[in-house]
């Protein structure tokens, strides 16, 4: 199957136009969790302490499980498109289907640490109900967060009311968090955490979700030889989504997982 | 097979063995930013975590998204994407610490305290 020197040129033009479209959609993907970031960062550096208490209670193995097996699909990817390049197709099949195993790992491991949320009850909102699992019982937190009326608060007798904050924020009293002096007090709206951590990690496995079902395509597509050393473009663009996936659990998982 | 080989569209090929080395880092860096947490460094961590995330993000977008070897336009889109990411949460951010002293811990910033 010869390619002419004119079809050449005319697919290198193809490539670097559908090149640039998909780093355009790559920005927009950028800004897109950039909103999920810039939520992060407002609540945290107003509540630092929600973040220090909340994120003990992600598992750093499972995270740290999952960030490796995220960078070794992202050099299988990498690879792919190599062998894709040099057009060698057994390659490229076995690196696609190594691809799409270890997002299917990722995506089993992040089920993992779901359900573990969901039967502590550290959910987001008013579903946070957590659930007394500490050892000496009385730290644990309230299994329901009660609302007093704000004009119950001596402080603020004589002020405006103010605005409510939305359903499922406590409103901050001054009475002593449950447990006593001695043991770590338990910061009010540990939810906020978990409603950011759903949002942004949920997000992100839609993303890998997508880009399984983007590999799985090029894996059927490169069975039937439909690439060749010309003609690889869908390949080259579907792992630059990859990356890109990968990059942003890169900031995922020290944010999340290993506050300080 | 070698790692000199062309192609007619791209002209590069990533040779594999940068590819591997850029895999190695990447691993060696998880397992540093992994291990920075054990320090105490409680005023600078946030920092260390996030300037070894762009180190790695970094290499990420120049070996294995070939950034490096595209258009330089490729890489200028890139940029400012990050650019305005880090605009919107930086003007976010000083927007809400000028509310700091109204701030009614645990309530959504800015809510309420007036």
């Amino acid at each position: 199957m010869a390619v002419t020197e004119a079809e050449v040129r005319e697919r290198r033009e193809g490539y670097e136009s559908s090149r640039l479209g998909m780093w355009i959609f790559l920005a927009t993907e950028i800004l897109l969790f950039g909103g999920l970031f810039c939520a992060y960062a407002v609540y945290r550096s107003n509540h630092p302490e929600i973040f220090v208490y909340a994120h003990r209670f992600l598992s750093k193995t499972l995270g740290g499980i999952n960030t490796i097996v995220l960078i070794c699909s992202s050099f299988t990817m990498a690879w792919a498109v190599r062998a894709a390049q040099l057009g060698e197709r057994r390659r490229l099949v076995a690196l696609l289907a190594i691809t799409i195993f270890c997002g299917l790992c990722f995506l089993g491991i992040k089920g993992i640490e779901y359900q573990q949320k969901w039967r502590h009850g550290l959910l987001w909102g008013e579903r946070y109900h957590p659930v007394e699992h500490e050892k000496n019982g009385a730290a644990g937190t309230p299994a329901a967060i009660q609302m007093p009326p704000v004009s119950s608060d001596p402080n603020r007798s004589f002020l405006p009311l103010a605005a409510e904050g939305p359903r499922g924020l406590a409103p901050e009293s001054s009475k002593p968090a449950p447990g006593g002096a001695d043991a770590e007090p338990v910061p009010k709206n540990v939810q906020t955490f978990f409603g950011i951590y759903f949002a942004m990690t949920g997000l992100h496995a839609v993303h890998v979700i997508a880009g399984m079902i983007l590999i799985g395509v090029m894996l059927v597509r490169a069975i039937r030889r439909e690439f060749s050393p010309t003609d690889f473009t869908p390949v080259d663009n579907v792992g630059l989504y990859w990356h890109l996936v990968d990059v942003i659990w890169i900031y995922l998982f020290p944010f999340l997982y290993l506050i300080r | 097979m070698s790692d000199h080989s062309s192609n007619p569209i791209v002209g590069h090929v990533m040779p594999l063995k940068t590819l591997v080395m850029i895999w190695g880092a990447l691993l060696v860096l998880t397992i540093v930013t992994v291990s920075a947490t054990h320090l105490d460094l409680p005023r600078i961590a946030i920092w260390v975590a996030l300037g070894i995330a762009t180190v790695k993000a970094t290499l990420v977008a120049l070996y294995f998204m070939h950034l490096r070897y595209e258009r330089p336009f490729h890489a200028i889109i890139f940029v400012m994407a990050v650019i305005f990411v880090l605009l919107f949460v930086g003007i976010a951010l000083t927007d809400t610490q000028a509310y700091q002293p109204d701030l009614i811990p645990g309530y959504a910033p800015g809510m309420g305290a007036r």
